[in-house]
């Protein structure tokens, strides 16, 4: 089932949370939300879901599969949400918790209880959770809440699956495990799927398609090699990894680097630390002045930590044998060469340049 | 812009409940207590001054602030020491102490009554022996305070409580660290954090005790000018059919509660300012 | 229940702590209990029989009941209705219905009753009206019960409205987003969540409802045997010299505030093993 999203706005108080937002999420596909908080990407996933309604007067529509569903009320979207913090109903045990989409429906449509009973101990085997049926949800570890989650919100088989940080909360190797997890629970279930992170290792590790937003708005959607490779906009860049920014102007149609903060022609090179490479005497394209800081070799790449000509520091990742042919000590003035690099303006928009 | 009365929630009810709790509310609390302000403002301002300058009155007032007033300081010494004993003491009977702790809030108010007036009743042991030392409290403003005391203590300790049993010991280890005295640590450490509950505690106590009735009205001894508190003096109003009378001292009993509320909410969030709550 | 115990310092400071506690509570609180037993059955127990089933004592305990079965169900919808209100939702003037909701806990018992008074007494507001139809509210029932419905109007909602802040509403969104419709949202989501707090609400309603003195002795009148409650009939013994009978009314009553503790203690504990 598709979710097209069309210029929805929302305002808290004062605080414009979404300002005329579009999107489409195609069907069967992982797409993740990913932002800062306060990007607005929470408050997306809500509407979509209908437990907050966007702007009256602004023309905003959520349509499933071109079909609207602005005015359904959530008990009546299909929509399984896997809330933050699980929302696991404590008083009932995680049999019970599964069961309760299934056992709220009209008596017309209610299955008969052997027919829940079956579903829910499928459902049970597919987060592979079943010897904790009679357990409640205060006995479970955080992971396996959230899979507990998942399975309650699956078990209406709902049309659109939303998940709110659905990492957020736990510990970073039951993260890591999770997320293979999640991915290969995807891969079996195909249903369209939209989960919220501000973690970009996560979106770009489980997501088809990433939508990175920023203050309300969205700033690039795409799959993630295309918005890790070809950010869109300098919040891009820097939201999805470390980056070193050199300040520069253009001259004769070409850029400057002087180190010299932001005049209002200004450009900005970002380069990631390990798309920068040291050399002894400057080259013919653009070469960076900078002198070498500090050089930590424990891990597996060797980060050497410099300070350019307006002593901002600047890093460098090199692997150890580039390093071992090369080594560098620090007080030692050297060259930093990009080997991919991207130029922005003031306007936030990328400039294409061939250096 | 249409205004907006309430933030977007996807939970359903908030017309219904809303509905059905500002009605109810109106029912029962908020038209019957506008009665009272629309007859007194028929009283006028003479009628309502005439009334409240008559000593009768005036004596009942300074009877009824003076008690709850002193009422509320003891329940202050003697609620944080319980508390103090319920949080941090060493005895296996807590549990059992912590329950009766609410009986006054559970003993009906009459009940307390006679049993304070029997307990200090001048021909009673207990009584006739503090009539020995020379302490008179049944019949007396001292009865007036000890029931008052009574009713108040709960309040006191229940504020108290939980406050101390969130306070963590890290900041007293922290004092005694830094070279603190224990009674240093209690004094300039303890007692500071604890300020805005047993502020709020005596504020409830005291306002309890204002208005206190059924546990007073029997060991006061009702003498008028002497032990007669302000409640009673509305109900013989009342069996004299003055209902002017009884309005005026009712509102000028429930200003002035509320305005010592306010005042002592005040100084609470003056006092309390380094919480970041201004 | 918590990490690590809070205690005062050595062996003489706890004991010290212990004797000065122990006194407070036992001359102030204990003793004034054990009082109204020791009277109760000073002429012993046929004595104290005799006198809770005289016919004027049962016919005030059932005008007790009844005015309690009527307000606590009340005052309990009310409750629910005013903590889901405030707790789930955020609206202009929520602080301001919260203190209102307060205030009958700011009001002298005895204001409470004078207000019913001044609207249905025979000069009150109402009153040339309510006559001229034959209909009695003040020295009557409904007057009894109106007063002890505004002075019990706080308690269950105060004791819900902390706790469903507290709690939140992600469950109930999550049931939604199950399909649940909102009455089920409620019955079985949020009722379960709640029940041990709202039985705590009820069972301090229930206790205030049946002892309450001051709002209800303006304006029941005490005519005997008709509009005098429990708590009225104790005063009305006293009053009378019937120490005995009055104290024997008053161990009722205080069996019922020993139970009302019993009962307070054990919810609480429940309640707290169902938060851990």
């Amino acid at each position: 089932m598709s979710i097209t999203i069309q210029n929805i706005s929302k305002t808290f108080g004062s605080f414009q949370a979404l300002n005329n937002v579009s999107l489409e999420v195609p069907s069967g596909g992982l797409t993740a939300l990913l932002g800062p908080s306060g990007s607005g990407k929470t408050t997306l996933l809500r509407i979509v879901a209908g437990l907050e309604s966007a702007d009256a007067g602004t023309g905003g529509k959520i349509l499933f599969d071109g079909l609207p569903v602005t005015d359904n009320p959530v008990n009546r979207r299909q929509v399984g949400f896997v809330f933050q913090h699980y929302a696991l109903f404590r008083h009932l045990t995680v049999f019970e918790n599964i069961a309760f989409g299934l056992r709220v429906k009209p008596r017309a449509e209610r299955l008969s209880r052997d027919a829940i009973r079956e579903r829910v101990t499928e459902l049970l085997k597919l987060v592979q959770l079943e010897q904790l049926a009679q357990r409640f949800p205060a006995q479970l570890s955080g992971g396996q809440r959230q899979r507990i989650a998942l399975a309650r919100a699956l078990a209406i088989q709902p049309k659109v699956l939303l998940l709110d940080e659905p990492f957020g909360a736990l510990d970073a190797q039951v993260r890591a495990e999770l997320r293979r997890w999640l991915r290969h629970l995807h891969d079996t279930i195909h249903v369209t799927s939209i989960f919220v992170t501000h973690d970009q290792e996560e979106a770009l590790e489980v997501a088809d398609s990433i939508v990175v937003m920023n203050k309300g708005g969205i700033e690039q959607v795409g799959a993630p090699n295309e918005v890790f490779q070809n950010p869109a906009t300098e919040f891009v860049m820097k939201f999805l990894g470390d980056v070193n920014v050199f300040h520069g102007r253009i001259h004769n149609d070409a850029p400057v680097f002087t180190d010299e903060l932001k005049d209002a022609n200004g450009v900005r090179l970002l380069v990631r630390p390990h798309d920068l490479t040291v050399q002894l005497y400057p080259g013919t394209g653009i070469s960076l002045p900078a002198q070498v800081y500090r050089v930590l070799t424990a891990g597996p790449l060797v980060k050497i930590e410099l300070l350019n000509s307006q002593n901002n520091l600047v890093q460098v990742h090199i692997p150890h044998d580039v390093y071992q042919a090369m080594p560098v000590k620090p007080g030692q003035q050297v060259y930093l060469v990009p080997k991919e690099s991207r130029l922005y303006g003031n306007g936030n928009e990328r400039i294409e340049y061939v250096i | 812009m249409k205004l907006k009365l309430k933030e977007t929630s996807a939970l359903p009810g908030f017309g219904l409940s809303l509905g059905y709790t500002v009605f109810y509310l109106s029912l029962i609390v908020l038209v019957p207590l506008s009665a009272l302000v629309f007859r007194s403002s028929e009283l006028g301002f003479s009628g309502f001054f005439e009334t409240i300058r008559h000593p009768r009155v005036l004596a009942s007032f300074q009877v009824t602030f003076l008690s709850a007033f002193k009422a509320a300081l003891v329940s202050v010494v003697f609620g944080v020491t319980v508390a103090w004993f319920l949080v941090r003491g060493r005895f296996p009977l807590k549990r059992l102490v912590d329950a009766l702790v609410d009986l006054p809030f559970a003993l009906p108010t009459a009940v307390s009554g006679i049993a304070l007036t029997a307990l200090f009743a001048p021909n009673s042991t207990m009584g006739g022996a503090l009539a020995g030392l020379g302490v008179k409290v049944a019949f007396t403003p001292t009865g007036i305070t000890v029931a008052m005391i009574f009713i108040g203590l709960p309040f006191v300790i229940r504020s108290v409580q939980p406050a101390l049993a969130d306070l963590n010991t890290e900041l007293e280890e922290a004092a005694l660290s830094l070279g603190a005295s224990r009674f240093q640590t209690l004094w300039r450490v303890v007692l500071p954090l604890l300020a805005p509950p047993i502020l709020s505690g005596f504020t409830l106590a005291f306002s309890r005790a204002l208005g206190e009735y059924g546990s007073v009205v029997f060991i006061a001894g009702n003498m008028p000018m002497k032990t007669e508190v302000a409640s009673l003096l509305i109900i013989t109003k009342l069996e004299q059919f003055d209902y002017a009378g009884a309005t005026a001292i009712a509102v000028a009993l429930l200003s002035l509660s509320l305005l010592a509320i306010l005042l002592i909410n005040l100084i609470q969030t003056r006092a309390t300012r380094y919480l970041g709550n201004a | 229940m918590k990490e690590h115990p809070k205690q005062t310092g050595g062996f003489w400071g706890n004991l010290a702590l212990c004797a000065a506690a122990l006194a407070i509570m036992g001359l102030l609180i204990v003793l004034p209990l054990l009082v109204v037993l020791k009277e109760a059955f000073a002429g012993g127990v046929r004595l104290w029989l005799a006198s809770v089933t005289d016919q004027d004592a049962l016919s005030a305990i059932w005008l007790t009941l009844g005015v309690t079965a009527v307000v606590v169900p009340l005052n309990t919808v009310f409750g629910v209705a005013a903590a889901w209100a405030i707790a789930k939702f955020r609206f202009k003037g929520r602080s301001l219905l919260l203190s209102l909701v307060d205030l009958p806990f700011a009001v002298s018992p005895v204001v409470a009753g004078l207000i019913f008074i001044l609207l249905f007494g025979r000069h009150g507001w109402l009153g040339t009206w309510l006559s001229e139809h034959h209909l009695r509210v003040v020295f009557a029932l409904p007057g009894i019960i109106l007063a002890t419905l505004f002075v019990t109007f706080p308690f269950v909602a105060r004791e819900l409205i902390p706790l469903m802040t507290e709690q939140g509403s992600e469950e109930e969104q999550a049931a939604l987003s199950l399909g649940a419709t909102g009455w089920q949202t409620f019955a079985k989501v949020t009722l379960p969540n709640i029940k041990w707090g709202l039985l705590y609400g009820i069972i301090l309603c229930n206790a205030r409802a049946m002892g309450e003195f001051g709002a209800v002795s303006v304006v029941s009148g005490h005519i005997r045997g008709e509009t005098s409650t429990l708590p009225l009939h104790v005063e009305v013994l006293y009053n009378e010299y019937s120490f005995t009978a009055a104290f024997a009314c008053a161990s009722l009553l205080s069996g019922l505030a020993i139970v009302t503790l019993v009962l307070k203690t054990i919810v609480e504990l429940k309640g707290a093993r169902d938060a851990a």
